[in-house]
């Protein structure tokens, strides 16, 4: 059962198209992988997915609701995560974590607070201000908020963009084994190669607002004669190898 | 639903609860302007009353009741529009309109803000007001609260069109937010009849609510309830508040469509 689906996905800025009718789905319990360049168009689909941009043309159902007509009972069940976007400064963690609790009208907030604090090893930050905290401190902190109201699907934009290599490690090992205990949806954009191969079953690469090629990370490797995504990534940006698309 | 959607409300409420209890400048902020502008106001209201006599004190409760009632507008019109500042200011506006948080459920939390802002703001004011001046504003009896209602909603669609202009224009407008409703001032008649402006400008003057809550508020002060007054107010706003909602729905889905809700204040 698709949890995600776009049909002829577009966005135009005046002459500039961002994104060109795009088609994907994503299957309930799966990690797709959205990779590609700056300008690519990964964040203006996200932005799309979350409907906080009105596509020009397209169709978007996620959780079997059309996000044009219906997209606050999907937004009810999906969350979100970017270190692009921030929490306010001057609330503590605790403080934060309980507005989004009532946002997402999370039942027994406390307890939810304390089991994401016990998941995230977030206790001594609770009642810390937000805006004092490391950047790895704030993105397990972003995490809790995304998590908080147990999402049947989440889209991550970046999620470890900015981490040292440790802390990058430590979220990946914390989604990975959230997916196993969840059977969470998750849409991921990422610039980290190794983390996409880590996490993705399957792979979209868009380039100038088109997706290129898709496939799992091993088929994108055989079909491209690669042993790492980095190298596939590089190929499909520097036009050095024939895509999917091409192809066809 | 409605339990949800009063939940959410709630959560922004709480947010702007805990930003302020967090810090006392911010609270201070709230009431500095109002008891520096009564105190301006009362001395120069005391010097009339002393060097005129009778005629001095109706003028000098005028200027009071001027001060305090537009105070009420004033500080509705920025809480609701720095409320909204806030969000941006904190980058939390890309998360706030991901979750399920209607728009008309901001505008309500907002709109809760504001009055929080007022009743905190004008509370030192209004004691300051009868402790230093002996002027009770509630003397004016029940026709106050319509008075009052009437500035807040005022104050309500000035700020609708500040956030629709920030929308708009990003955070570039947010100077607005500070300066808008004051710029109304010499039109709203607040110390002075709408009869002493030129009269090419009166039906300006005339088309604005606070114009006649003034007009209203000096004949409560003489004795009589001016109804005609009251409903001129009420009747304005209702078309202001419609035509204001009705700008912010626009304003609000065309920046979903230029992709402003991603990078206002960036």
């Amino acid at each position: 059962m698709d949890l995600i689906a776009a049909s002829g996905l577009t966005k135009r800025y005046g002459k500039t198209l961002a994104v060109d009718a795009i088609d994907f789905s994503v299957r309930e319990g799966e990690t797709v992988g959205l990779l590609g360049g700056n300008g690519a168009g990964k964040t203006t689909t996200i932005a799309m997915l979350l409907g906080l941009l009105i596509p020009t043309a397209g169709r978007i159902v996620i959780l079997g609701h059309d996000m044009a007509r219906d997209r606050f009972s999907a937004l009810a069940k999906m969350n979100f995560s970017s270190p692009y976007v921030s929490l306010p400064s001057r609330l503590t963690v605790a403080e934060n974590l309980r507005v989004y609790c009532h946002l997402y009208n999370v039942r027994r907030t406390d307890l939810r607070i304390a089991e994401l604090a016990d998941d995230l090893d977030l206790h001594d930050l609770l009642p810390r201000r937000a805006g004092q905290l490391s950047a790895g401190q704030r993105t397990r902190v972003a995490l809790a908020k995304s998590l908080i109201n147990r999402p049947r699907v989440l889209l991550l934009d970046e999620p470890t963009a900015s981490l040292d290599p440790d802390t990058g490690d430590l979220v990946r090992s914390w989604l990975e084994r959230y997916r196993a205990e969840s059977g969470c949806t998750i849409l991921l954009a990422s610039h980290n190669m190794a983390e996409v191969e880590r996490l993705c079953s399957n792979v979209l690469m868009m380039k100038q607002g088109r997706i290129v090629d898709r496939g799992s990370p091993a088929e994108l490797l055989a079909r491209h004669g690669r042993d790492d995504l980095e190298q596939v990534f590089l190929d499909i940006a520097r036009n050095r190898t024939a895509t999917a698309e091409a192809l066809a | 639903m409605i339990a949800a959607s009063l939940r959410r409300i709630w959560a922004l409420l709480y947010r702007h609860i805990a930003l302020y209890r967090a810090s006392w400048p911010r609270l201070l902020e709230l009431a500095y302007w109002p008891t520096l502008q009564l105190c301006i106001w009362g001395f120069t209201a005391r010097f009339f009353a002393a060097r005129l006599g009778s005629p001095g004190i109706v003028a000098a409760g005028a200027l009071l009741g001027g001060v305090l009632l537009w105070e009420v507008a004033l500080r509705t019109q920025m809480g609701l529009s720095l409320g909204f500042l806030e969000e941006i200011w904190s980058r939390n506006l890309g998360h706030l309109f991901v979750s399920p948080l209607r728009p008309r459920e901001l505008l309500a939390a907002l709109v809760g803000v504001s009055a929080l802002r007022v009743a905190i703001g004008l509370a030192p004011a209004l004691l300051l007001a009868w402790a230093l001046y002996a002027f009770n504003i509630f003397g004016m009896g029940l026709i106050l609260i319509p008075f009052v209602a009437n500035l807040m909603v005022m104050g309500w669609w000035v700020a609708l069109c500040v956030i629709s202009l920030i929308l708009r224009h990003g955070a570039g407008a947010e100077a607005l937010a500070w300066s808008v409703l004051f710029g109304l001032t010499p039109l709203s008649a607040v110390f002075y009849p709408v009869a002493i402006l030129p009269a090419a400008v009166r039906p300006i003057a005339l088309a604005l609510p606070s114009a006649h809550v003034f007009e209203g508020m000096r004949a409560a002060m003489a004795g009589t309830i001016a109804g005609d007054q009251l409903a001129w107010a009420t009747g304005l706003n209702a078309l202001w508040l419609a035509a204001a909602m009705l700008l912010f729905t626009w304003q609000f889905r065309s920046a979903r469509v230029r992709g402003a809700l991603i990078s206002i204040g960036e």
